[in-house]
C-alpha cells in the first residue's frame, strides 16, 4: 500500500491526476460489482415480472391478441371481483387494527414485568409468528373442522350450539381474520415492546410527579413517542396482510361461495386452475395501487424517523 | 401556627384510611393483572400448536371416535413413525432442507456484498438503489408469481429448459423474498461500525475484501446470524411459489407436500396431518428456541435502526 | 410551601443498604443541599422524598402529612432531573403546562402561570419550541419552569447542573440562587459538587455511605467539620492531612509532624487536646492556611522552611507543594512570593485553623 502511494507521488502532475482518478473510479466500480448480484436478482425476478404482468394483463386468454383494458372491463362487470375487493380490504384493515391493538396491549403487559421474567413470556408469545403460517393454518383448519371442531366440542359441553365455522360465510370471514390476527400480533408486540423500551423511564417519573396515572402516561407519553413505529408497523402489516395467500388458501380456499377470496387467492385460481393467465395478472395488479400508497407512506415515515433520530 | 395544627388534624384523619406499603401494593396489583392477562394471551397464542401436538399423538381411530379432543387417551407414536419412515415425507423434508440451505447461502453472499457496497462505498445511484431495494420488499409474491409462471413457460417453449415442476427452481426464486430484507438488515449493522475502523485497517494495509472479511463480518456477526435465521425461516415456510411451480409429489417442499398429499379429497387423515404440520414447524421452532435473541433482534432491527 | 421531615429512613436494595438511618428536618422555605460522593445515598434519599422509591423503613413527612404511602402525583412536589426529562414531543409551553393540564386547570390560569414562570426564567421567547431545538442551558430552564409552574410544596433537584459545561454551570448556579430568592419554595438539592453545595445552600447535609456525617451551614461545615470525611470533602483543594503526634512542650503542646517539622498548638486548644497526648493522630490544615511570609502574620501562626517539590501557577495565586515524611502538602501563596522548584521557601501556617482528627473514630477533636 505504501509503495503504491510513494510511486504515485513520484509520477508527474498530469499523470498523478490520472492515476488518482482511476483509483476513485476503481473504488466505485468495485462497489458496483459487489452490488451487482443484488441488482441482478431484483431486476430479473422483481422488476421485470412486475412490468411483464402489466403487459400480460392486456392480453386475451390464449395470450395471442392484445385486448387493452378488456380484461379489466370484464372484471368490473363480475360480481365476484367486487366481492374480492371488499373482502381483501375488509380482512386487511380489520386484521391490522386488531393486530395493532393486541400487540399494543400485550407489549405493555410484558413491559410491566420484572426484566428477567420478560424474556420467557416474550419467547412464548412470539411462537405464532415463528411457526410457518401454512402449518398453523392447518391446525386452525382442524380446530374449525365441521364435524370434529374442538371448539364446538367445548360449546356442546357448555350447552351452546356448535358453529359452522368455515361453512357459514360470515363465520368464515371471522375465522380468516382471526387466524390473521393470531399469526401477526406477535410481530406487533415485539416491535411495540422495542419501541416502549426506548421511551426513557425518567419521562414516566416526571409524568408521575406531574400527576399522571397509568392511563394518562400511556396516552400522553407512550403513544406519542411510539407514533412513528406504530405507523410503520401498521403500514408494513397492511401490505403483507393485503397480499396474503397462505391463510385464505388453506383455510377456506376462497369459499364458501367465494366469500373469503382475496386478490392473491383469486388470481391463483384464475391463472393456475382456470388457465387464464392474463385475467389472473389483471386481478393481482389491482393490488398495486394500494400497495404503492402504503409504500409511499412507509418511506416517508422511515425517512422522518431517520431525521428525528 | 393554627393553620399547621389544623392541617395536621385533617391529615391524621386521612392517615387512618391510608395504610403503610400501599405504593408497593399498587405495584403488586398491576403485576397481578399483567400476569393474569398475559396468561390469557398465552393460552390464545399457544392453543393451536398445543392442539397440533395433542392430535399428533392420537390414532385415527381415536380421532374419529370423537372423544375429548383436548386430551389423549391412548397416546401413540404411530403417526410419527409412519411419516418418518414413509419415503414421501422424507423427500419433502429433504427438498425443503436443500432449498433452504442453498437459499440462505446465496442470500448471505449477495446481501453482505451489496450491503458493504451500499453502506460504505459511494457510487453513483447507491442511495436510490438502497431505497429501491427496500421498496422491492414491498412487492408481494402474489403479484409476481403469475408473470414468473408465464416466463418459465416461455423459456421452456423456446429453450426446452423445464423450470416448472422442479424443486430447485425455488432456489432461484426464493432469494427475491430474502435478499431485500437481509440486505437492509446488513446495511443497518454495517453502518453502525465506526468509520475509524475502516481507516485504521486501510493504514494497516488492508484491501476492501480484507476489510470485509476480517473486520466487518466478524463485528456484524449478530446481524449475520439474524439475517440467516430470517432467510431460513422465509424459505422454509414459503407456500405460494412452491404451490404454483411444483406439482409432482417428489418435487414438493414440506409445506405444500403436507397440505396437498395428506389432504386427499375429503378423507382427512388428521393425525398424520397434524404430525406432519408439527414436524414441518419444527426446524424454525428449534432455531427459534436456541437463537431467540438473534431472531428478535433481526425483527426489531427496523424499529431501532430506523 | 412546607417543611420536610425524614425520620430514621432506611433503604435497602436487595440486601445492599443504600441509606442507613437518615434523620433530617428541613424548615419551610429552606434551601437544603445533600452533598456527597457517588453512591452515598443522596439521590436515593431525594427519590424517596419524591415517592419514586419506597423507603424500606422510616417515615417521610411533607408538611405535616405522612407521605410514605402517597404516590408521587399526590405529594404536590416538583422535580428537576439531571437529564431534564422534557417531553420531546411537546412544545416548551406544553411541557410546562402538562401538570396543570392533567389537573384540568382553566386555560387562562395555565397561560398566566406559564408566562409568569417563563418571565422569571427568561424563556418567554422559547415557548413554542421543541426540546430538541434548545441548548442544554435552555432545557434546564424549561425543566425548572415546569417545576415552578406547579407551585408545589417542595422543589427537588437531582444533580441538575451535572450535564452542563463548566462555564454554564457557574452561570446557572447563580440563576438558581436568584430564583430561590424570588420563588421561596422549600428546596432539596442533590449534588456531588461541594462548590455548588457551599454557594447555594442555607444548610449543607454531607452524606457518606448512606449516613449523614454532618448538617450545618456552609460556614459551619467549612470551619468546624465534625468528621475526617467532612473535613476532606469540603474545600478545594482538599485539606492537607498528615499523621502526627502530640508532645508535651513546657506548659503547652506541640504537634510533631516529622523530624524537621513541628507546630505549637494554640493555647486556646491546649485543654481540649491534652487528653490525646501521645496518641497517633491526624493533623489537618487547609492549603489556604499555609501562606507565604508577609507583614501582618496572624497570631498563632508558625513559620517554617520547606523545599518545594511542585509549583503550580494558577494566575491569581500559586500552589506550592512540599513533602513531609512522604506525604505531599499543599499551600497557597502569592505568585510574587513563590519560590522555585527544588528551592527552599519560607511558609507560614495559621494554626488557629488547624484540626486534629482521631484516626480510629475518624472524628475531629
Amino acid at each position: 500500500m505504501a509503495d503504491v502511494v510513494a510511486r504515485d507521488l513520484r509520477v508527474p502532475v498530469a499523470g498523478r491526476q490520472l492515476s488518482l482518478q482511476k483509483f476513485a473510479r476503481r473504488k466505485s466500480t468495485i462497489a458496483f460489482l459487489m452490488a451487482l448480484p443484488l441488482i441482478a436478482i431484483v431486476a430479473c425476478l422483481v422488476v421485470y415480472p412486475a412490468i411483464y404482468s402489466i403487459h400480460l394483463a392486456t392480453l386475451n386468454k390464449s395470450m395471442q391478441h392484445f385486448v387493452g383494458l378488456g380484461n379489466f372491463e370484464f372484471l368490473f362487470r363480475r360480481n365476484t371481483f367486487w366481492m374480492v375487493v371488499e373482502q381483501s380490504l375488509l380482512f386487511a384493515v380489520t386484521a391490522v387494527i386488531f393486530k395493532a391493538v393486541v400487540g399494543f396491549i400485550v407489549a405493555h403487559f410484558v413491559h410491566n414485568l420484572p426484566a428477567q421474567g420478560q424474556r420467557k413470556w416474550r419467547g412464548m408469545l412470539l411462537i405464532p409468528w415463528v411457526i410457518p403460517p401454512a402449518m398453523s393454518t392447518l391446525a386452525w383448519l382442524w380446530l374449525f373442522d365441521p364435524s370434529y371442531s374442538a371448539f364446538n366440542w367445548i360449546f356442546a359441553h357448555l350447552g351452546m350450539p356448535g358453529v359452522a365455522w368455515l361453512g357459514n360465510p360470515y363465520w368464515a370471514r371471522f375465522c380468516v381474520i382471526l387466524v390473521n390476527v393470531w399469526v401477526g400480533s406477535p410481530f406487533f408486540m415485539i416491535m411495540y415492546l422495542a419501541a416502549l423500551k426506548s421511551v426513557p423511564e425518567q419521562l414516566h417519573e416526571a409524568a408521575a410527579i406531574d400527576g399522571a396515572n397509568w392511563l394518562q402516561k400511556i396516552w400522553y407519553i407512550n403513544l406519542p413517542m411510539m407514533r412513528n413505529i406504530i405507523q410503520i408497523t401498521a403500514l408494513f402489516s397492511l401490505i403483507v396482510t393485503f397480499a396474503n395467500f397462505d391463510i385464505v388458501k388453506i383455510l377456506t380456499n376462497g369459499g364458501p361461495v367465494d366469500q373469503t377470496h382475496v386478490f392473491a387467492t383469486w388470481a391463483f385460481t384464475l391463472a393456475i386452475w382456470g388457465n387464464d393467465i392474463p385475467l389472473g395478472a389483471s386481478v393481482s395488479l389491482f393490488m398495486a395501487p394500494i400497495l404503492a400508497v402504503a409504500a409511499f407512506f412507509i418511506l416517508r415515515n422511515v425517512r422522518r424517523r431517520g431525521n428525528e433520530a | 401556627m393554627t393553620m399547621s395544627t389544623a392541617t395536621a388534624e385533617v391529615t391524621t384523619g386521612q392517615l387512618d384510611r391510608v395504610r403503610h406499603g400501599s405504593i408497593s401494593r399498587g405495584r403488586r396489583k398491576a403485576l397481578f393483572w399483567s400476569y393474569f392477562f398475559l396468561i390469557l394471551f398465552v393460552i390464545f397464542f399457544l392453543t393451536p400448536p398445543v392442539y397440533m401436538f395433542i392430535t399428533s399423538l392420537k390414532s385415527s381411530a381415536e380421532i374419529s371416535a370423537a372423544t375429548n379432543p383436548w386430551w389423549v387417551y391412548h397416546a401413540t407414536l404411530s403417526n410419527y413413525i409412519d411419516l418418518l419412515t414413509q419415503n414421501q415425507f422424507l423427500i419433502f423434508f429433504r427438498n425443503s432442507a436443500i432449498v433452504s440451505v442453498c437459499v440462505v447461502s446465496i442470500t448471505m453472499v449477495v446481501s453482505i456484498l451489496a450491503a458493504f457496497a451500499l453502506a460504505r462505498m459511494r457510487f453513483w445511484g447507491s442511495a436510490t438503489l438502497a431505497t429501491g431495494v427496500f421498496l422491492t420488499y414491498l412487492i408481494p409474491e402474489s403479484l409476481l408469481f403469475i408473470p414468473l409462471f408465464k416466463t418459465f413457460a416461455y423459456i421452456h417453449d423456446t429453450t426446452g429448459i423445464e423450470l416448472i415442476n422442479h424443486w430447485w427452481v425455488l432456489i432461484i426464486l426464493y432469494p427475491t423474498l430474502t435478499v431485500p430484507f437481509a440486505t437492509w438488515l446488513m446495511i443497518g449493522y454495517f453502518s453502525s461500525i465506526p468509520k475509524e475502523l475502516d481507516e485504521a485497517a486501510l493504514i494497516d494495509g488492508a484491501g476492501y475484501l480484507q476489510m470485509l472479511t476480517r473486520i466487518f463480518i466478524p463485528v456484524a456477526i449478530p446481524g449475520i446470524i439474524a439475517a440467516m435465521i430470517f432467510s431460513f425461516t422465509v424459505s422454509w415456510a414459503n407456500f405460494l411459489y412452491p404451490l404454483a411451480f411444483t406439482t409432482s409429489a417428489d418435487q414438493l417442499v414440506l409445506p405444500v407436500g403436507i397440505v396437498t398429499t395428506l389432504i386427499r379429497g375429503d378423507v382427512y387423515a388428521w393425525g398424520q396431518i397434524m404430525t406432519g404440520a408439527l414436524l414441518g414447524a419444527a426446524p424454525p421452532l428449534i432455531i427459534y428456541a436456541f437463537l431467540m435473541d438473534y431472531y428478535i433482534s433481526g425483527l426489531t432491527a427496523g424499529a431501532t435502526k430506523g | 410551601m412546607a417543611q420536610v421531615a425524614l425520620r430514621n429512613i432506611v433503604k435497602t436494595f436487595d440486601r445492599t443498604p443504600a441509606v442507613q438511618g437518615i434523620n433530617l428536618d428541613i424548615a419551610d422555605r429552606e434551601f437544603i443541599v445533600l452533598v456527597g460522593p457517588s453512591g452515598c445515598g443522596k439521590s436515593t434519599t431525594l427519590r424517596m422524598i419524591a415517592g419514586l422509591e419506597e423507603a424500606t423503613s422510616g417515615e417521610i413527612y411533607i408538611g405535616d402529612q405522612l407521605v410514605n404511602d402517597v404516590p408521587p402525583k399526590d405529594r404536590d412536589i416538583a422535580m428537576v432531573f439531571q437529564n431534564y426529562a422534557l417531553y420531546p414531543h411537546m412544545t416548551v409551553f406544553e411541557n410546562m403546562s402538562f401538570g396543570l393540564r392533567l389537573k384540568k386547570f382553566p386555560k387562562a390560569e395555565i397561560k398566566e402561570r406559564v408566562q409568569a414562570a417563563a418571565r422569571i426564567l427568561d424563556i418567554t421567547n422559547l415557548l413554542d419550541r421543541r426540546p430538541k431545538q434548545l441548548s442544554g442551558g435552555q432545557r434546564q430552564r424549561v425543566a425548572m419552569g415546569r417545576a415552578i409552574v406547579r407551585n408545589p410544596k417542595v422543589f427537588l433537584f437531582d444533580e441538575p447542573l451535572s450535564n452542563l459545561d463548566a462555564k454554564l454551570r457557574v452561570q446557572m448556579r447563580t440563576e438558581i440562587k436568584k430564583i430561590h430568592q424570588t420563588v421561596t419554595t422549600t428546596t432539596v438539592y442533590v449534588t456531588h459538587d461541594q462548590v455548588e453545595a457551599m454557594t447555594l445552600a442555607d444548610r449543607v447535609v454531607i452524606m457518606n455511605a448512606g449516613r449523614i456525617d454532618q448538617i450545618g451551614s456552609p460556614h459551619e461545615v467549612y470551619h468546624q467539620p465534625k468528621t475526617q470525611f467532612v473535613a476532606g470533602f469540603i474545600g478545594s483543594p482538599t485539606m492537607n492531612m498528615l499523621p502526627c503526634r502530640l508532645v508535651e512542650n513546657g506548659s503547652g503542646l506541640t504537634v510533631r509532624l516529622s523530624d524537621w517539622l513541628s507546630f505549637p498548638v494554640p493555647s486556646s486548644r491546649t485543654a481540649r487536646y491534652r487528653p490525646h497526648l501521645g496518641k497517633e493522630l491526624t493533623f489537618g490544615l487547609r492549603p489556604e492556611h499555609i501562606i507565604e511570609e508577609r507583614a501582618n502574620v496572624p497570631p498563632g501562626a508558625a513559620a517554617f522552611d520547606a523545599r518545594l517539590d511542585v509549583v503550580e501557577p494558577m494566575g491569581m495565586e500559586t500552589m506550592v507543594y512540599f513533602i513531609v515524611d512522604g506525604v505531599e502538602v499543599c499551600g497557597r501563596v502569592n505568585p510574587a512570593a513563590a519560590g522555585k522548584v527544588g528551592g527552599s521557601m519560607r511558609l507560614v501556617a495559621d494554626l488557629n485553623q488547624m484540626h486534629l482528627i482521631d484516626p480510629r473514630t475518624e472524628s475531629v477533636i
